[in-house]
C-alpha cells in the first residue's frame, strides 16, 4: 500500500487507518462527528496526499488539456483555479479534477486518488506528439487542506497575501528554498485553503501547523477522510465514484456550470472530448438529476438504495449520511427528471423499512 | 455491569453475560470501532420472542448498518433505552453504559460454543 508523507504522523496520533485507493489513510483520530463539528466550528486540517498531481508543462499543454477537461482552459490566468471534468467519447466523466495555471505554459492538474492512473493512460493515448512534458508529482509532493471558519486568522500572522487571496486563485512562495502552492479551494464547504508542498518538506510542515494538539482551545485539529466524506456531502459537492462516475455525464450530474458547452465556437480553446453529445443532452434536458433529500425519521440513507414514488422505483442514492449539522438523515440521489423539483414527496427503500423524503435544495449547509 | 473477564464473546462480535437466567448482551470493543460513530439503535420490542442466531436489532453508524445477533434464544425483557435515546454511549462504554438488551433464557448452552475474553481479543485485538 502507498503511504503519503504525513504517515507517520497519523500513526503517532492514533488514527485508525483504512486502505483508500491504493493508500493507507486516516478514516478518523477519534470520532467522525466530532471531527466534523470541529471543522465546522474553528478548523481541521486533512491530509490528501493521496490526490493525483499531475504536471503538464510546455508550448502545447494549454491546447491539449482544453482538449480533455469540459471547462475553458483558454483564457485563464496566472494563479487562477478552475473545476473540471475529463469526459469520454460520448460525453460520460472520467474523472473530476482542479486545474491551477502556474506559468505562461505550466500547469498543474490534481484528480482523484482512484483515477490516477487511468487518466494517466487516457492521456498518454491522446497526448500523440503534442509538445509538452506530463509529469506524476503525487508522490514527490505532499497536500493538506485546512478547513473551516478560523483557518484564514490562524494564517493571517505569517501569511497575510493569503488571506487576501479570492477563491479558485492560489500563491506560490518559497519557504526554506522549497516551492509550496497555497490555494483557496476546499471540499467542506467551510473557507480555507489547500496547500502542495515537497514530500520532504511536509511532515515538519504539519507538525508546525498543528502545533502542541494538548494544549487547550487548539484551532486546528487532524480530520480523517470519514468527516472529509459528511462534510462535503452536506456541503452538495460530488463525489468520484458516487455522484459522478463513468456512466453519468454532467449535465445529469447537475454539474453544467463546469462545462463550457460552446467551447471553441468563437476562438481558439478548440473543442473538448465528449463536447458534441454533452451539447445534445444539454439542449434537450437530461433524463435524470442529481437532487438533495431530507429524511424523515433517523435512519441513514446508503448509496445504491433505492428511491421510490409511490412504490415505483424513480430514482437511486449515490451519498447518504446521518447529518451532524443538520441533525437529519440527509442523501443525494439520481431521480428522473420530473420527479426532480424542489417540494417533490418520495421515499427511500431503507431494506426493512422506507422512510419518507423530501426533495430540497443543494447544498444542505451554507457557511456563514 | 457486566465484567469483561465473564464475557462470552460471538464471531459476529456481541459480548453476552449471564446472571442466573438473565443474558446481558452488548457490542464489544472491537464492533464499535469497526463501525465507527453509532447514530441510531434499533432493538426489537420488549417481550418478543428472540430465537438463538437471529437478529435482535441493528445498530447504524456513520459509515454502515449493521445487525445484532443473539446467540441464545429467549424472551426479550428490556431494551437500554439509554443508549437508544444517545447512541454515543455505544461508542464511550460498550462494556457498560452501552449494553444494548436483556433476555431472559432457558437454554444457555449456546453460551459454552463462544470465545472467552482472552480468545476473543487475540483473534481481534483492538
Amino acid at each position: 500500500m502507498l503511504r503519503t508523507p504525513f504517515y507517520q504522523f497519523h500513526i503517532d496520533q492514533g488514527a485508525k487507518m483504512v486502505e483508500f485507493a491504493g493508500w493507507e489513510m486516516p478514516m478518523l483520530y477519534e470520532s467522525i462527528i466530532q471531527e466534523h463539528k470541529q471543522v465546522r466550528n474553528s478548523g481541521g486540517v486533512f491530509d490528501v496526499s493521496h490526490m493525483g498531481r499531475l504536471r503538464f508543462d510546455g508550448p502545447q499543454a494549454r491546447q491539449f488539456l482544453d482538449m480533455v477537461c469540459t471547462r475553458q482552459i483558454l483564457g485563464m490566468s496566472e494563479g487562477q483555479v478552475r473545476y473540471s471534468l475529463i469526459c469520454d467519447e460520448i460525453g460520460n466523466c472520467l474523472d473530476d479534477v482542479l486545474v491551477y495555471r502556474l506559468s505562461d505554459n505550466d500547469y498543474l492538474m490534481v484528480c482523484n486518488a482512484s483515477n490516477r492512473l487511468k487518466i494517466m493512460e487516457h492521456f498518454q493515448i491522446l497526448r500523440e506528439d503534442l509538445d509538452f512534458q506530463l509529469r506524476d508529482e503525487t508522490s514527490t509532493t505532499g497536500m493538506l487542506a485546512i478547513q473551516g471558519p478560523k483557518v484564514m486568522e490562524m494564517i493571517a500572522p505569517f501569511a497575510p497575501e493569503v488571506t487576501e487571496l479570492k477563491r479558485y486563485r492560489f500563491l506560490q512562495k518559497d519557504v526554506l528554498g522549497a516551492n509550496i502552492l497555497i490555494s483557496r479551494t476546499g471540499y467542506t464547504g467551510e473557507d480555507g485553503v489547500e496547500v502542495i508542498m515537497p514530500a520532504e518538506l511536509a511532515a515538519g510542515a504539519l507538525g508546525l501547523l498543528v502545533g502542541d494538539l494538548e494544549a487547550e482551545n487548539v484551532p486546528v485539529k487532524p480530520v480523517g477522510l470519514g468527516a472529509r466524506d459528511t462534510l462535503r456531502l452536506e456541503a452538495g459537492m460530488a463525489l468520484y465514484g458516487h455522484e459522478i462516475h463513468d456512466k453519468i455525464d454532467p449535465i445529469s450530474a447537475g454539474l453544467s456550470f463546469a462545462v463550457k458547452i460552446n467551447k471553441g465556437d468563437e476562438d481558439e480553446a478548440g473543442n473538448f472530448i465528449g463536447q458534441k453529445v454533452i451539447r445534445e443532452i444539454a439542449a434537450n434536458g437530461p433524463t435524470q438529476k442529481l437532487v438533495g433529500l431530507v429524511l424523515q425519521g433517523k435512519r441513514t440513507p446508503r448509496q445504491d438504495m433505492k428511491v421510490l414514488c409511490d412504490g415505483a422505483a424513480v430514482g437511486v442514492v449515490t451519498s447518504g449520511c446521518s447529518s451532524p449539522t443538520l441533525e437529519k438523515p440527509i442523501a443525494m440521489a439520481y431521480v428522473k427528471a420530473e420527479h426532480a423539483e424542489i417540494g417533490t414527496s418520495l421515499q427511500i427503500d431503507l431494506g426493512k423499512t422506507t422512510a419518507e423524503a423530501e426533495v430540497v435544495k443543494l447544498p444542505f449547509y451554507k457557511a456563514g | 455491569m457486566p465484567n469483561p473477564k465473564e464475557c462470552r464473546f460471538a464471531e459476529t462480535h456481541e459480548w453476552l453475560s449471564i446472571d442466573e437466567d438473565v443474558v446481558t448482551l452488548g457490542l464489544t470493543k472491537y464492533a464499535v470501532n469497526e463501525l465507527t460513530d453509532i447514530t441510531y439503535i434499533e432493538m426489537k420490542e420488549p417481550k418478543s420472542t428472540v430465537l438463538p442466531g437471529e437478529s435482535v436489532g441493528e445498530v447504524e453508524s456513520v459509515k454502515t448498518t449493521s445487525d445484532v445477533y443473539s446467540p441464545i434464544g429467549g424472551e426479550l425483557l428490556e431494551v437500554n433505552d439509554a443508549v437508544v435515546a444517545d447512541p454515543s454511549l455505544l461508542n464511550s462504554d460498550p462494556y457498560g453504559a452501552g449494553w444494548l438488551v436483556r433476555i431472559r433464557t432457558t437454554d444457555p448452552s449456546p453460551l459454552d460454543a463462544l470465545m472467552d475474553r482472552e480468545t476473543y481479543e487475540i483473534k481481534y485485538p483492538e
